[in-house]
Order: C-alpha cells, then structure tokens, then sequence
C-alpha cells in the first residue's frame, strides 16, 4: 500500500512554468497546496556558459527520465512512430521555464477568434478542410487582466504597442490593448539589430523588441540581464530569467501554504466511484505515496498532461480519464516553428553575447493583420531577428555554398564568416487538424514501464503555403539589410517533439469537442483542472508560456472564486 | 558509468577539484561579485551524471585512455586535415582535439565508442583499397580525397566495414573535432585557444556591459583567453 499524506485542498501535478505560477493565488487565499514536481531544485550555481554542456550535451535538462519519457513520432496512421531526437522537458522546480529562450508574448486578439473572423471578413470556405479549429471560449479582453499580473509577478520585460487603443509604434501596433506598460523596458538591440530595424522601416513595417521573461534591470530584488550569451538552453547564472522557481513559487513558498515535493514521479490521478478525483498517485524511488486533494491540477508538459489523462483510467474513465467524449489528445498542435530563413552579410553582426530573446520583431505578416483575400491561406507568421551565438554553433555555419565544410578553404571562410551569418525565427499560425492526434504508443514504454505518447501529425497545406510566405518575407528583410547570401529551410512535414506542443487537452464550452471548460476545469471530472498550452486551441504566431501561464492564473483565481462548488 | 580506478581517483581529489571539474565551483566563481551570495559547495549537487564526467575529468592523462595507439594514430591523421594547420593558424591536432575524443569516449562520448573503432580502421581499410597506401601514409591531398569519398558516402559500399555509412562516419568524427577545437578548454581541448582565434571569438565574460558591446561593434574588445570556469 502506498504510504498516504495528509490531505490537500490543491494538488498541483508539475511545478514548472504554469503550475508554479498557478500556485501562488491559490496559497494567497490561503489554500493548502502541494506541488508535485518529478525533478529538483537547482539554482544559479548550476548554470555555467559552457557551450559543450548546455548545447551539445544538453545538460541539465537531457536525463534519463525524461529521455524516456520522449513521445514516439510520425506523420500519419499508416507508419509506425519511434521516439527520435531529444525531449526539451525539463524535470526540476521551475520546469522548461529555467532553459527556454523566455520569449513572452500575449497572442493576439484575433487568435482568440480564427473561426468567426475567417467567416466575417472572408466567408466560412475559408477554414481549411479537415481541421477542427473553434473560437476560444473567451477572448483577447477576457485574458487581458490575467496577462497583465502575470506579466507583473513574474516579471516581464517589453515596449508597449496599444496601450488602451492608444497606439505607440516603438511597440506592436498589432497587439491587443493593454492596461498599461511592462513593468520593464525591453532587452538592447545591437548594433545589427538596429539596422535590421532601420531596414525594416524603410520596407513600410513596424519593427519593435520583444517581451521576454528577463529582467533589464533590478526587479523584486533579482539582478538585470547581463548578456553573457549563454541563456539558450541555460539557466541564469544570475537570476536574471524570471523562471518560476526564482519568482512565483518563491512568492507562495513565503505565504506558508505551498509545499513543494521534489522527485515526485506521478503516475495516476486517483478517481472515486463517483468520478471525482481525490488525488496523485506518485513513487519517489522505489516507495509509493498518495496524495490526497480536494482538487487536482495537471500542470505537466502537453505530452505528459494527455499522457497522465489517459494512463488514469478507471471505471468512471474506462478510456482515460476525463475522456468519456473522445476528446483527450485531439486538436493536438506543434508550432510551425520550421521553413526558417538565415543569412550571410559582408560585415560582423557583433552577436557573441547575446541571447535569442535579445531581437526585432515585424508582426505585419502575422495573423490577420494583413489581407487575405487573394492568399490560398489563413493566418500568418511573426518575423523574429535575434542575437544568439557561441562558438560551436558559429563554426558549424552553413557555408552558403561557397565551399566545403572542413579543411583549409573552410578554416579560410571561417575566420571571416563566423560572426557574419544570422538566423531567423518564424513562428506561424498552425491549426488543429482531424487526424493530428495524440494517444498511448502501443510499445514504447518509459523507466516506469508505463507507456509513452505517440504523436501522429503533420502540416497541411495551410501552415505550409504560409510557411512559403513568409520565407519571401524574411528574404525581402535581409536583402534589404544587405545580405549577400539567404537560404531557406525546408516547408516542413511532420510535427516532431517541441517546446511548443498545443492541445490534447482543449479548452471549450462544447463538451463533445473539448476536455476543459472556459475555466480549465474538466467538462467531466468537475474538481479536476489542466493547465498549460494543452488547453489551447490555437497556437498564434507567437510563444505560448506566458499565454499558458495567464490561462493557469486565471484557472486558479477561478478555483479560489468558486471553491465550494469546485471542491464540493 | 566510473570505473574502479576512476572511483578511487575522485575519493583522493578535493572537493573543489569534483566541483570545478563539474562546471559547480566554476559556475560560482564565475558569478560577478555582489550577486554571488552563497558560499561555494553549499546546496544541493543533484544530476547523477555529473559524478561520472568528473571521474573522466579527473582521471586525465597523455596515453590514450579508450582508442588503440593504432585508431589513434589514424584520428590525428584525419583530425589534421579536417582543420588543418596552416597560414591562418594551428589546427584541430594543435588543438588537441585526438585527446578530447579519446577521453571523451569513456564518458559522455561512450555510446560512439564501437563506431570509433570499426570507422577508423574501416577508414584506414577504405584507403588501403582505393589508394593503395595506409591513410597515415598517404600525402595530405590523398588524405583529403578519402575523406571526401567518406563525406559524399562514397565509401560505404566499398567493404571497408564502416558502421552505417562513412558519411555518418565523417560527420561524427567533425562534429567531436568541432567541440574539441571550439569548445571550453576545460574539457582539454582548444589548447592554447586555437578554435576560439581562429573564429575571432572574444572569450566567455560574466557580464558585457554596453560599452563592451559598442567596443566588439568597433573591433576594440580585447579577447579574453580564459576558460569560463577560470
């Protein structure tokens, strides 16, 4: 029998980026939480720029659990998935919020509304055959109040583009409306950057910075960025990240309420005769606990969430938990993050400290913020320049053609070259398709022995003709700015293993095609909620964390607001 | 996983050795002072993997440790011409890049440790067919045509015995003399900052002030030679 803890009011499976910040309103109003977290705390100590380690061998956050906790890939029904590639989880307090690049933006308001602004402005033939895209339960204006305190207790850093419908276009124009200004200026450009900016707007666009979960300067008593360009696939050696273990669960830690619980590897929720849930099963080593709770928040990974749902099963549940409609690990999205675009200059870009949050952005081409009418697709992409380099990564360079990639002619190019070539990052509007699914791989098993998810999905030829777009776009930027070579990736295929995993888990009013309802409860099991980007059901052109993490305040203020029916 | 010997040699080291050898201690000196509030060693030291690489890194020495003098007289030749010394500078073997992969192999390296062998003397079998010669033996434009063959594929089908094709080969073999020449000379590798010269990199800095980066936009940013765990 597993050993039993004292009961919770609130557990929370996962304390990393949305489940750390959903816990601190919760232990503001005095709840009891506990925080299941599979991996350990770090702290700055852990964190060297040591490109080896961080980028090559992927430390910390490449670990056997989670290696084997890599989803199974492939494209379609017909082939057989295998697990290929790493797996950007991260298991530690905090979660994937302590390596990734700490972008974080708001989506737009039109992300909210893709199905009735299509049919509005261009007629319903316009939602691409097969997919399964519906209009949030709640829109730009809904979410705004949540943004803004996330962006405040976390700490965000940014320019401001629509303050209440006043326009500044040091910002994004295409923003929605904002309460107010970020609580700190955005990160400095450098010098290329400038002239990217400066091409930008001689092409007619708005460039701006963006936000990014980096402090520019001493905020709640963590120091600003110190660009030592090695915050890509690291931790901040000064806390100048605002991870959530360096921000919102200290904040809950300090009310008394929160209890973390490291190297809890959950395995099930625990459901009664009922179908309510009454807490986590979890092993810490070999010895087995339950944690009892009046509520359960799933606030894993989009992989883990659906995979916890589903390896929960129960009389109540026979096909996984919460799933009595079909609908776990449906409407299931990777961000089209691919079809990137790079160039050569004929001068240094100087891009040795900076960071890949450090960057201009042009938001002209993203969602509906251009016409579509005579474009064989909907949505668009965010055009993102950033400063990111180190040294492996700079002598790996594509050599654009002008010669091999090792010997003397290649040493020769290198010595110019290094610090001359620039990447883009274009995120573009991916939609939820019928058969891009999420479920049980039938033989990949993690250290538990417990199966691992298999992803089956691909693009369309709507993420691909924007991909397309949106290559011509970027080239146009370049060319503009001087570059002497542009090379384009490939348009993409199948939907690997991301940092940006949607759905699984949607968030909708419609029972028969949503897990969640408009407050991330389960339409289901009503004392169950999910947090994170599995409830979103569209990606934008645009990073999801902090909209995940707004999303999970929200969820939380919900549960405090109406506790006695939520608990029962 | 550490060996016995290894294991011995890490009771015997001091514990900041373990922890600078681990990136700890030198993610702690590298802090700039006034942020750096905790003592060195204190917290939790907690990815298990951390103890084997310390034992590699411990456990240091000028014989090869995992290769055969034979696969390693074969690696320095191939990681010569890969990044050559020449007018722009020393190259991959000055770099001491043959030391790198060797140690490398019995830690983080170790999965690659059985296509090391069958590649190198698949590569040294491949030459003895196509150009009659061992590939140490050959001249250096020789050398370079067979690692063009093993680059393009072109001598996976010859029966050399290649793991895979010789292109996987090669890319290996380039992406480990990559880390070594370019990498933190902590791993011993980038002697003497070779890599780091040779692509005008500025060194690791704790922190780059804006007058910093004004002065790398103007070619006035003095390098630093140092390692991020110094």
């Amino acid at each position: 029998m597993p050993r039993r803890n004292s009961e919770a009011d609130v557990v929370i499976v996962g304390m990393g980026a949305a489940g750390g910040v959903a816990a601190l309103p919760l232990a503001r109003a005095g709840l009891r939480v506990v925080g299941l977290e599979a991996g350990t705390w770090l702290d700055r100590r852990d964190f060297v720029p040591d490109e080896i380690r961080n980028n090559v061998r992927d430390w910390p956050f490449i670990v056997k659990k989670t290696q084997q906790e890599r989803p199974t890939v492939r494209n379609n029904a017909s082939q057989t998935a295998s697990q290929v590639g790493g797996h950007p989880m991260m298991n530690a307090v905090g979660g994937t919020s302590i390596h990734y690049w700490a972008q974080s933006w708001r989506l737009n308001p039109w992300d909210f509304r893709v199905v009735s602004e299509t049919v509005r402005r261009y007629g319903g033939s316009r939602i691409p055959a097969g997919s399964t895209v519906e209009d949030w339960p709640l829109d730009y204006d809904e979410l705004e109040p949540f943004y803004d305190l996330v962006e405040r207790e976390v700490g965000i850093s940014g320019k401001a583009g629509n303050i209440r419908g006043e326009l500044d276009r040091r910002g994004n124009p295409f923003e929605g409306p904002r309460a107010r200004e970020y609580p700190m200026p955005p990160l400095r450009w450098t010098a290329f950057l400038e002239g990217m900016a400066d091409s930008a707007r001689s092409l007619g666009w708005n460039p701006f910075p963006g936000p990014a979960a980096i402090n520019t300067e001493i905020y709640e008593g963590r120091p600003g960025c110190v660009y030592h360009g090695h915050c890509n696939k690291g931790g901040c050696h000064v806390d100048a990240k605002s991870a959530t273990y360096v921000t919102t669960i200290p904040k809950a830690l300090e009310t008394g309420n929160l209890t973390v619980i490291p190297r809890a590897h959950v395995t099930t929720i625990e459901v009664d005769g009922d179908g309510r849930v009454t807490g986590a099963n979890y092993v810490i080593g070999n010895d087995e606990y339950f944690q009892p709770a009046k509520v359960v928040l799933l606030a894993g990974y989009t992989y883990e969430n659906v995979r916890m749902l589903l390896l929960s099963s129960s009389r109540a549940y026979p096909d996984g938990l919460s799933n009595n409609h079909g609908q776990v690990g449906r409407h299931y999205m990777s961000h089209h993050q691919g079809a990137g675009v790079s160039a050569l200059f004929p001068f240094d870009l100087s891009s040795w400290y900076g960071l890949p949050a450090q960057g201009v952005a042009v938001d002209e081409w993203a969602d509906d913020n251009f016409d579509h009418s005579n474009l064989p697709f909907i949505g668009g992409g965010n055009l993102w320049v950033y400063s990111d380099r180190r040294p492996i990564g700079a002598a790996n360079m594509s050599t654009y053609g002008r010669g091999p990639n090792w010997g003397s002619a290649w040493k020769s190019f290198i010595r110019e070259n290094a610090d001359r070539s620039v990447s883009s990052y274009i995120q573009k509007t991916t939609l939820p398709y019928e058969t891009n699914v999420l479920d049980l791989d039938p033989t990949a098993k993690d250290s538990l022995g417990l199966p691992v998810i298999r992803i089956t999905a691909s693009y369309r030829e709507n993420e691909l003709r924007i991909a397309a777009y949106l290559q011509d776009k970027m080239e146009q930027w370049y060319r503009e700015a001087g570059a002497v070579e542009v090379s384009r990736g490939g348009l993409g295929n199948t939907m690997g293993v991301t940092t940006h995993a949607y759905g699984g888990t949607r968030m909708g009013d419609d029972m028969e095609t949503n897990v969640v309802d408009r407050w991330g409860f389960s339409h289901e099991a009503g004392n169950l909620g999910v947090l994170g980007a599995s409830v979103m059901g569209t990606s934008g052109a645009r990073n999801p964390t902090l909209t995940a993490q707004a999303l999970s305040w929200r969820t939380a203020q919900h549960l405090v607001d109406a506790w006695g029916e939520i608990a029962g | 996983m550490a060996d016995d010997k290894s294991e011995k040699k890490i009771s015997k080291i001091s514990r900041r050795e373990l922890l600078r050898s681990a990136g700890l201690a030198g993610a702690a000196a590298f802090l700039p002072a006034g942020v750096h509030g905790l003592a060195e060693g204190e917290g939790e030291i907690l990815p298990d993997e951390i103890s084997t690489a310390t034992a590699k890194q411990a456990s240091r020495s000028a014989l090869p440790q995992n290769l055969t003098a034979e696969e390693t007289e074969i690696l320095d030749a191939m990681v010569a011409r890969l990044i050559p010394d020449d007018e722009h500078g020393p190259g991959a073997r000055e770099a001491g890049a043959v030391g790198y992969i060797d140690r490398e192999l019995g830690g983080a390296l170790s999965s690659s440790r059985e296509a090391y062998r069958a590649g190198l003397l698949a590569l040294d079998r491949y030459s003895e067919y196509s150009r009659e010669a061992r590939f140490v033996a050959l001249t250096e434009k020789d050398q370079d045509s067979v690692l063009f063959d093993l680059q393009t594929g072109g001598a996976t089908g010859a029966g050399a015995g290649f793991l895979g094709s010789s292109a996987a080969f090669f890319n290996m073999v380039r992406g480990h003399t990559w880390e070594a020449t370019f990498g933190d000379p902590i791993y011993g590798g980038n002697k003497d900052f070779v890599g780091w010269d040779l692509i005008r990199y500025p060194g690791p800095r704790s922190a780059v002030s804006p007058d910093d980066q004004r002065r790398l936009e103007q070619g006035e940013l003095e390098p630093l030679r140092r390692s991020a765990y110094d």
